[in-house]
């Protein structure tokens, strides 16, 4: 007598043989598979931000590649680790995308030591995004402040490009010092675009500085809100969310219609690792753009 | 459900048989603790003679087999300014015998996550559906309180579950393998007396549970408690070491690092099962640490078992099974911390 078990060989599922689509959550098996991306370029930002320009190399899966405002991908540097960064880039420019990244830990500062022509690994796009179809025919306010305006500059193209779609438009940007200010050659051409609002401010000023100086919710005191017609979008660090939206709930915004980006480690981007988990909520999964009425309500989100 | 009277002398031929052509791995006595109970693990065994099934419990879980400690989610081979990427999934089929219903209970939990939920995890469903899960009743263990969350029976999520009736299991088959299985040796079909006597050991066990636990609305009880002292107390013993994870069958959290040959020609994607107790569990790039105390850290391990695990899947994480209890080097067990939010409210 013998006993033969027939081996079940994941390899063979169809699932698995199907080109990798990350946006198809509830089918995608080949989860650790990645894009091989390589950067095209690199611009330095600031001493400490570096701005990526990758592109997928596989033509398919560069066409294929899609993601909306606001979601971000898992990049690789094989032999140093995977960090979750969101997509500073147009969503119509496909498997192009450009990550602005901070030099903070082990796998960034080797981003920011790499040349052109690295090769990377891109799984994503993962996570919720910035309800922009919702947001038509409405005021907006794209408010960030530090490194926020790297995940805002994503619905920040999408708002310039569909410019016909949206009426008042703000952009509100603060840094602490003005050599913390990003992407300062895109300054004038966002404020030359018809009818777009676009106000800086820096907390501590140099001798060079000659724009505003004071807390981001200064900008806040010249602008009128229609509450039935506006929406916001927030990005920045958490203390950051306490006061502009505070401050936007008392000019009378409601907060179903202000959408701030968490941020978390992140070791899957996929809702198995739990590191980013606040509560029993994912930042992963149900994030990282919530709602602020959805924040006010998970326990030390922010 | 089908069942069926499997002889013990059949069922030890049956595994002897299984042995030749699958890797077994079952209860094996390891050794003996302070107290002089006995120690059992999960283990590969080779004969049938190492096999313990009377075994109380294990001090791990048999979760390893599914979600080890370490594995290489993928391996690089590095040249010429470029890498190639490889990953592999396990296909070797495997048997685990004796797995109690509170572990089974486990897999399905973590089949909720790993199987059912968003971006299925391909390395869990290869060892998954290649393992053979052979089951059995037992009497309550020491400190177990699986009767109050349900999982001290199961009903799927094995192939083949023994219930001993002294010279022959009852024996619950689940799935088409677990049938041709069994169709091996000699079976029999189940008669009245024998259905009596099975619900006889059914009711006995059921009745010899010591360990009471409420947990009666115990996830809007945590959110009411979310400030109480009783996390203070038990946060101020916690040494967060991280073991009540680790030997936990149904946390499945971890973290992932990156390694690579002394010579940069090859690399490994490894992850490593991680604990939410420990110190830098939620801290992010730049050293901000969002649970940096013991204390908020214990309360969210027991938030993410009772209250967050309920929301998005209907049940609770925890079987039940108070290993992390035995386990704890600090004292910290469920019974204890439930009983004593319970008693908050009562106040």
């Amino acid at each position: 007598m013998s006993i033969e078990f027939q081996p079940y060989d994941i390899i063979k599922d169809t699932d698995m043989t199907q080109p990798i689509d990350f946006n198809q959550r509830n089918k995608l098996k080949s989860v650790d598979r990645a894009f091989k991306a390589e950067i095209t370029n690199i611009i330095r930002l600031t001493d400490m931000e570096k701005l990526f320009q990758i592109r997928i190399v596989d033509d398919a899966e560069r066409q294929r590649f899609t993601f909306l405002p606001g979601q971000f991908v898992m990049l690789q540097v094989p032999g140093y680790g995977e960090v979750p960064i969101s997509i500073s880039s147009s969503p119509s420019a496909k498997g192009h995308i450009e990550l602005c990244i901070r030099k903070a830990g082990v796998v960034t500062n080797v981003l920011h030591n790499a040349r052109r022509g690295a090769k990377v690994g891109i799984r994503g796009p993962f996570g919720t995004h910035f309800p922009m179809v919702q947001m038509h025919g409405s005021d907006v306010l794209l408010i960030a402040g530090g490194l926020g305006l790297a995940p805002l500059r994503a619905p920040m193209f999408y708002v310039i490009e569909n410019r016909v779609s949206f009426k008042d438009v703000h952009i509100l940007y603060g840094t602490r010092q003005p050599d913390q200010l990003l992407f300062r050659y895109q300054y004038e051409e966002w404020s030359l675009i018809d009818d777009i609002n676009l106000q800086i401010i820096v907390e501590r000023p140099d001798a060079t500085w000659a724009g505003r100086v004071g807390l981001i919710t200064k900008l806040l005191d010249n602008i009128t809100i229609h509450p039935e017609k506006t929406y916001a979008i927030v990005c920045g660090p958490p203390v950051m969310f306490k006061f502009v939206c505070g401050r936007l709930n008392q000019m009378g915004l409601p907060m179903h219609r202000m959408f701030v980006s968490l941020e978390r480690r992140m070791h899957c981007g996929m809702g198995k690792c739990c590191r980013c988990n606040i509560g029993s909520t994912y930042t992963c999964i149900d994030g990282p753009v919530f709602d602020y009425w959805s924040v006010m309500n998970l326990k030390e989100a922010i | 459900m089908l069942f069926k009277i499997l002889y013990k002398d059949d069922f030890r031929t049956l595994i002897e048989t299984a042995m030749k052509s699958v890797e077994v791995v079952a209860p094996k006595k390891v050794g003996s603790n302070a107290r002089g109970k006995p120690i059992h693990h999960y283990l590969p065994v080779t004969s049938f003679e190492e096999i313990d099934l009377s075994y109380e419990t294990t001090e791990y879980s048999a979760k390893t087999y599914f979600i080890p400690y370490l594995e290489n989610l993928a391996n690089y081979r590095f040249g010429d300014e470029d890498w190639e990427k490889e990953i592999q999934y396990r296909f070797e089929p495997r048997m685990i015998l004796g797995l109690h219903a509170c572990d089974i209970s486990g897999l399905l939990r973590l089949d909720k996550v790993l199987i059912h939920d968003k971006f299925p995890s391909p390395y869990y469903i290869a060892r998954r559906k290649n393992t053979l899960i052979v089951g059995i009743d037992h009497e309550p263990c020491e400190g177990g309180f699986c009767h109050a969350l349900g999982t001290n029976v199961v009903s799927h999520g094995f192939d083949l579950f023994l219930t001993d009736l002294g010279d022959r299991y009852f024996t619950a088959i689940d799935s088409d393998r677990g049938y041709i299985l069994l169709n091996k040796v000699l079976t029999h079909d189940v008669k009245e007396k024998d259905t009596k006597d099975y619900l006889d050991a059914r009711r006995r066990i059921s009745d010899a549970y010591t360990t009471h636990v409420n947990v009666h609305n115990l996830p809007n009880l945590l959110d009411i408690e979310f400030e109480s002292d009783v996390w203070k107390k038990w946060g101020a013993k916690c040494l967060s070491c991280g073991s009540c994870a680790q030997v936990c069958p149904t946390c499945y959290c971890y973290g992932v690092s990156e390694r690579v040959s002394m010579d940069w020609a090859s690399g490994a994607k490894v992850k490593q099962l991680y604990s939410c107790n420990l110190v830098d569990f939620a801290q992010v790039a730049g050293g901000h640490n969002f649970r940096p105390e013991a204390t908020t850290r214990l309360k969210y391990r027991y938030y993410h078992q009772h209250r967050g695990f309920v929301e998005i899947y209907d049940e609770p994480k925890c079987v039940g099974c108070n290993r992390c209890g035995r386990t704890c080097l600090a004292g910290i067990n469920p019974p204890d911390i439930i009983g004593e939010l319970q008693a908050e409210v009562r106040k």
